[in-house]
């Protein structure tokens, strides 16, 4: 269980949060939601220790995560960032899966069959089993962010953030990685930007605007016209399909 | 890096049967060290006396272990041999895998293929200091070797210079490390030049450039426990941290999630590889182009991991400064030849290969 109350975050001279609050939900997908800005990914990684927020407090179980160590939030918490593109430094998909064993091994340490194991596990859940001796940049989009979900598979700790796991993809494996997300059953936050996908793959969202969670709950909720619309400043119309519910946007939609 | 290396960097998730790709690591790297160590004694013969690699191992079994016999050998070879190009040779492999290990580190460090010892300002730090005890006697009360401890405290200012300026906003990043080193650096190099001007003394300035360009002629038994002592220490500390080092290179925040507290990380491995250098650059100068191709040749062989990695650079840095050593004495003979200017003629069209074989988006 990871939560957040009360997160204030500054940046230089910026207010990026003001009493924030965001929990997780066991086994539940929880989608952060909101206009460019508006502290999505400065509120995730408050949650694992990148920032640390100038009030408020971030539990992991029932403990601050000010007390705990980086390797001890790392245990708990895995995170699929959007820095680690590996780009030509030449790593495997083998080796860069396997260093999420790193937070269960001491520095000096070795990794094990054990390790090994596990990796390849993560890799086949991912459905990438053939793919350990392939250079991480020689994948497609879609397959190296499967990548990085299997390094944070592997890691092994029962919380996982994706901060804007779907950017850059195009709408086929959009949709993959989420419902591989989805189908891990653990609990997860994700940073989304496209309130379609939001509304389809999470099972509770949270709205961020100028850095407060303005309002929280389930999808056909917080996707409503009237929650939206003073928040991203633009016309929503909604389409419902069966269980699906679809948004358009713009004076002219549908 | 590329496709030809998918061979040697294979499958590190396969839990049975695993031999293969460790063999050919393990027996790469063993091959690598084999090579360095041969080396070693090939080079001690070599130079304008030349010795037989058979009488070299019996002068230094002699000396060492006291090995019995007969000695054969003329009293100048044994000169020659023990007191001259044995502590030099040894000083050259030491120099040269620490600016191996430090050339890796720092390129994880600040994410930069192009990052080498030199950017932390800390060998322009050195030679200020060594400038200063060649040209106006500075520090001439600290003894004989005062050129070399006048060299190091002037690395470690330079390094608290580049600290106190890469942290005055916050963490260390890499571009406020690589902003901070080149400042340091600039402002250091005009301090030698400023100095080297006033003392107009061509002799002198003569003295410092050699001393710039890099030599290991200064080599001495007195001199060699400390430097092994500690570079060898420094050396520990970074492969301890060689996971660290893997997930740096990824990016902060894939270090952070994994455990890995990127800034302290960082502070620790520049104040290690920065003393590092002040040892390695008061005792043998300004050597350029080791520590950045290196590297990138080690890479190539081993890939990115730096469990590999940080040995095979540590080899070939040793490797390549050995025998850089025998082509800067044996070049020009009689006269010598500053090992930085062998380094660099070497060194730059190798990196420029090297660079041509890169992946199209690196």
């Amino acid at each position: 269980m990871l939560a957040a109350t009360g997160i204030d975050l500054r940046l230089g001279a910026v207010d990026v949060l003001s009493g924030a609050q965001l929990c997780t939900r066991p086994g539940q997908v929880v989608g952060l939601i909101g206009p460019n800005g508006s502290g999505k990914s400065s509120l995730l990684r408050c949650l694992y220790g990148m920032l640390r927020p100038n009030r408020g407090a971030v539990l992991i179980g029932d403990q601050p995560i000010e007390s705990l160590s980086q390797r001890s939030i790392a245990r708990a918490v895995a995170v699929v960032t959007q820095d680690a593109s590996a780009d030509g430094i030449g790593i495997t998909v083998g080796e860069f899966v396997l260093l999420g064993r790193h937070v269960h091994r001491g520095d000096h340490q070795s990794f094990t069959d054990e390790d090994r194991g596990v990796a390849l596990d993560a890799l086949e859940l991912v459905d990438l089993s053939g793919f350990a001796q392939r250079n991480l940049h020689e994948l497609s989009g879609g397959e190296r962010q499967r990548v990085m979900i299997a390094r944070c598979i592997a890691q092994q700790s029962p919380v996982m953030l994706l901060d804007e796991p779907t950017n850059h993809l195009d709408v086929r494996y959009q949709h993959e990685i989420l419902t591989l997300v989805r189908s891990l059953e653990m609990d997860t936050i994700v940073v989304l930007h496209d309130l379609n996908l939001a509304s389809r793959y999470c099972d509770h969202l949270a709205l961020l605007d100028q850095g407060r969670v303005v309002y929280q709950g389930l999808p056909e909720d917080v996707l409503q016209g009237d929650v939206l619309e003073p928040v991203y400043g633009i016309e929503v119309r909604r389409l419902v399909d069966g269980e699906h519910t679809y948004l358009a946007f713009g004076p002219h939609a549908l | 890096m590329s496709a030809q290396l998918e061979s040697a960097t294979a499958d590190p998730t396969q839990t049975k049967p695993n031999a293969n790709w460790s063999w050919s690591r393990r027996s790469t790297l063993l091959a690598l060290a084999l090579i360095s160590a041969v080396s070693v004694v090939v080079v001690i013969g070599l130079g304008p006396v030349g010795v037989a690699p058979s009488t070299v191992l019996r002068i230094i079994g002699h000396h060492t272990i006291g090995v019995p016999g007969v000695e054969n050998w003329a009293r100048t070879d044994d000169a020659i041999i023990w007191e001259v190009r044995l502590p030099r040779v040894l000083l050259g492999a030491i120099v040269g895998s620490t600016l191996g290990v430090v050339g890796v580190t720092l390129q994880a460090l600040v994410r930069n293929p192009l990052a080498e010892p030199y950017i932390l300002g800390v060998s322009s730090g050195a030679s200020t200091g060594a400038a200063a005890a060649i040209l106006f006697g500075i520090g001439s009360g600290l003894g004989a070797e005062s050129v070399s401890i006048m060299a190091f405290l002037g690395a470690l200012g330079a390094l608290a210079l580049v600290l106190a300026l890469a942290r005055s906003t916050g963490r260390i990043t890499p571009s406020r490390m690589i902003v901070a080193g080149v400042a340091v650096g600039y402002l250091l190099s005009a301090t030698t030049s400023m100095l080297i001007l006033f003392a107009d003394s061509s002799e002198g300035a003569r003295a410092v450039m050699f001393w710039l360009l890099g030599s290991l002629a200064n080599a001495d038994w007195s001199t060699l426990p400390l430097g092994y002592l500690s570079m060898g220490a420094g050396m520990v500390v970074v492969f301890w941290w060689r996971r660290r080092l893997d997930l740096l290179a990824l990016g902060d925040e894939t270090a952070m999630a994994s455990g890995v507290d990127p800034g302290r990380t960082r502070l620790v491995l520049v104040v290690v590889v920065a003393l590092c250098v002040g040892f390695a650059v008061s005792l043998s100068g300004g050597i350029g182009f080791v520590g950045l191709a290196a590297p990138h040749i080690a890479r190539r062989i081993t890939g990115p991991i730096h469990r590999h990695l940080l040995p095979a650079s540590a080899a070939l840095g040793a490797l390549v400064l050995v025998w850089a050593d025998v082509a800067a004495r044996m070049a020009l003979q009689p006269r010598e030849l500053p090992i930085g200017v062998v380094t660099g003629v070497l060194g730059a069209p190798v990196l420029v290969a090297l660079v041509r074989k890169l992946p199209h988006n690196t």
